[in-house]
């Protein structure tokens, strides 16, 4: 199954080389090794764009290697990491560590994404030229907003040059302050300060607006509110080069959540994440916009916590979810299942659209192109349970929950890395 | 008895459960009067307070509470969060429940730790005060104090004037309010109302002299300029001559309205002298009220009578 280039098939895939050589009906090659894929469905590797590896400097939280087994496990044949780690990645030789150390321990590829400001403190521009020859794919401060609109108005003019995309974390630090959860009924009934969805949507239109003003390519991480959905909408509208994402916790949690969590541990801190879960509506905004293409793709924000942080007390938890190893099953059951998003469209904003956010090359199931390969499984039963994640954390949001559908193989120019459901050593 | 072994959110309790609360705490009131001050009811319990923000008001009135029932009460307290130490709530928990104690009172700097605490151990939990959000046996004493003044509660406004943010009094004392059939109004700037009092139970109003009138008690509420982002009102004058109580305020209230406040009171501040020193302010009974409530919630949460047995 492939929407982009109209496959829609019962058909073999003979792949050589890692190269995709053959589709079509009876294919063999002599001594070849058959991946039986009866009752699945195949499709172009997924990507995601937005993961937190950890390495190098909170190895105990994930590596490289335990990131990328988790990817594996979850279907993805690509991530791309985020450079908050510490040291943050900000310059060229940091970048080439991570790209070394995924050549060497990686079991899906990885993408680096560079820090956009010289340590993430958003002041100066960091050496994206130079980030960009070590193999950096775009920039990001995420984890915390350029909160000064004359900064990156200079540091999108300058990238631009590079034809990068600039990856916004849209957090205005003077609203969201203090808060930890989304502002309003739940915050009022929990006792903790709020993080106001005008704390993000005012980021989100100054960043399209600077967009506009400086041409440079833009793509809005994790996107949590209908207004910021809504800003969006319009400025594709106009043909601002801006692309988004949502993570699964946002399209299919709300902050309701936190007030009766599935794991019935009051003040799961595993529901707490930066952005907050915000209200019902947002989250059917942001599956709207998914649906209609607002949102170009489903992004995780793998966030690895080890367990005594997420231990502490809610206000002083860490933020985040891990999400690689339960993304796809999360789609499958909450859009494919009940019929809102074909399997065309769980491609569209899984394979096609993330690549096409982050201008990586694109990947066709078509002769001649990179074996990069998801297969799903489509009727397989999931339960999140923390023993069996392939990441060294647990903090999933969605422990408890039962999912329906996975990924059985992943394989990732032409090598296995999962295989019947197992992340292949 | 009551229906919940904890009580950690005023909603915790039915109205059922409040009104035998403030009807046991009256028979305590009266063991409060007496010279010997003390009942053997939880002999051989073990009470620990533990008080891991900087509190001494309410933690002697638990304290007092707690030996005047004749429990073991120990204090443990911490200049903040046991995390300072690395030491997480739960690891907290699982070391006072290998103490093999009967009641932990707890108070603390975060939302929700009483909560975490009570869903690791056996022992029962009281919130002593969390964050900005719940302080029940603030509001039960506060009832208690106001049925004892006026004589009923029903059908009574209690206006809660000033820092509803960052109040976990306020958290508790409005749904107490509303689950005893009185009408709460929460009265303050808009910068010191949280995002959705609503959904506690609450009418808002901006204007203290609007609703003045109306009200049966003036709740004023402790500015709590440490827990507060950026300055909430251009001055502490401006705030006290918007939402301060004074005697020309007073003057134009209802003759018997109450000013209450859950101390310690900023004077000049949210009460003039000269009203924190008059009759109509009940301040004190508030605080005398809050040993009675307390022994109580702790009478009733450990079984009261069967403490002499062998369990």
């Amino acid at each position: 199954m492939d929407p982009a280039v109209g496959l829609d098939e019962v058909a073999d895939v003979l792949i050589r080389d890692g190269v995709i050589v053959e589709i079509g009906q009876d294919l063999e090659m002599p001594k070849g090794v058959v991946v039986e894929c009866a009752e699945k469905i195949v499709v172009p590797g997924l990507v995601d764009v937005h993961t937190h590896l950890r390495e190098p400097g909170r190895e105990d939280k994930e590596t490289v290697e335990s990131g990328t087994r988790a990817a594996a496990k979850g279907g993805f044949t690509a991530v791309c990491a985020m450079p908050n780690t510490d040291p943050i990645c900000d310059t060229g030789s940091k970048v080439r560590f991570l790209v070394e150390r995924a050549r060497e321990r990686g079991a899906v590829r990885v993408y680096p994404i560079g820090s956009l400001t010289s340590d993430s403190i958003g002041s100066s521009i960091a050496e994206i030229g130079d980030m960009i020859g070590e193999g950096a794919i775009g920039f990001s401060d995420d984890g915390r907003g350029v909160q000064d609109a004359g900064t990156m108005r200079r540091v999108m003019d300058y990238t631009k040059a590079f034809g990068t995309t600039v990856i916004a974390h849209c957090e205005d630090e003077s609203l969201a302050g203090s808060g930890v959860v989304n502002e309003g009924e739940v915050s009022t009934k929990l006792g903790m300060s709020g993080w106001p969805a005008q704390a993000e949507e005012l980021m989100v239109d100054r960043d399209v607006r600077l967009a506009e003003l400086t041409g440079c390519r833009l793509h809005l991480a994790h996107l949590s509110t209908a207004g910021s959905v809504d800003i969006v909408r319009n400025a594709k509208a106009r043909g601002v080069a801006v692309t988004a994402e949502a993570t699964p916790h946002h399209l299919f949690l709300d902050e309701t959540a936190l007030l009766e969590p599935v794991s019935g541990r009051a003040y799961d801190t595993n529901l707490k994440m930066n952005p907050p879960l915000r209200t019902a509506s947002d989250r059917e905004a942001l599956v709207a916009g998914l649906l209609d293409g607002t949102i170009d793709c489903v992004a995780t924000d793998h966030a690895p916590h080890a367990p005594h942080e997420k231990a502490l007390e809610f206000e002083v938890a860490p933020f985040g979810s891990t999400g690689l190893e339960t993304a796809l099953s999360l789609v499958i059951t909450h859009l494919v299942g009940p019929g809102e998003l074909d399997w065309a469209g769980l491609v569209r904003v899984m394979a096609h659209g993330p690549r096409a956010a982050l201008g990586l090359p694109d990947v066709h199931l078509e002769p001649g192109a990179v074996a990069d390969i998801t297969v799903i499984d489509p009727e397989a039963r999931v339960e999140v349970r923390a023993d069996r994640f392939e990441s060294h954390s647990r903090n999933s949001a969605f422990l408890g929950h039962n999912l329906l559908g996975k990924a059985s193989e992943t394989i990732v120019g032409g090598r296995i890395a999962l295989r019947n459901g197992k992340v292949v050593d | 008895m009551l229906s919940t072994p904890n009580i950690i959110d005023i909603q915790d309790l039915t109205e059922s459960d409040i009104i035998t609360i403030l009807d046991t705490a009256e028979s305590f009131k009266e063991v409060n009067e007496r010279r010997i001050k003390k009942l053997p009811t939880l002999r051989g319990r073990t009470i620990i307070n533990l008080f891991l923000e900087p509190s001494t008001r309410t933690r002697t009135s638990f304290e007092i509470a707690a030996k005047r029932l004749s429990a073991d009460a120990v204090n443990m307290t911490g200049s903040a969060s046991a995390t300072v130490k690395g030491e997480s709530l739960r690891d907290t928990a699982q070391t006072l429940s290998a103490m093999a104690c009967d009641l932990i009172v707890v108070r603390h700097k975060y939302a929700g730790a009483p909560r975490v605490l009570a869903e690791c151990m056996d022992a029962h939990v009281i919130n002593g005060g969390d964050g900005r959000h719940q302080h029940p046996t603030q509001a039960l004493l506060d009832l208690f104090t106001i049925r004892q003044e006026l004589g009923h509660l029903e059908g009574l406004t209690v206006g809660i004037v000033g820092d509803i943010a960052n109040s976990r009094v306020a958290g508790s004392l409005i749904p107490a309010l509303r689950a005893v059939g009185a009408r709460p109004i929460v009265i303050a700037p808009p910068t010191l109302l949280p995002a959705r009092p609503d959904v506690l139970g609450a009418e808002v109003s901006y204007s203290l002299d609007d609703v003045l009138p109306d009200l049966d008690v003036a709740y004023m509420l402790r500015i709590q300029m440490e827990r507060s982002e950026g300055m909430p009102f251009p001055s502490l004058r401006e705030y006290a001559r918007f939402y301060g109580m004074n005697a020309a305020r007073l003057a134009k209230a209802r003759p018997e309205m109450k000013v209450m406040h859950p101390g310690p009171m900023n004077r000049g501040v949210e009460v003039s002298s000269d009203v924190a020193d008059s009759p109509r302010a009940i301040v004190l009974d508030q605080v005398n009220s809050g040993v009675a409530v307390r022994m109580a919630t702790m009478y009733l949460l450990l079984g009261g009578g069967d403490s002499g047995t062998a369990s």
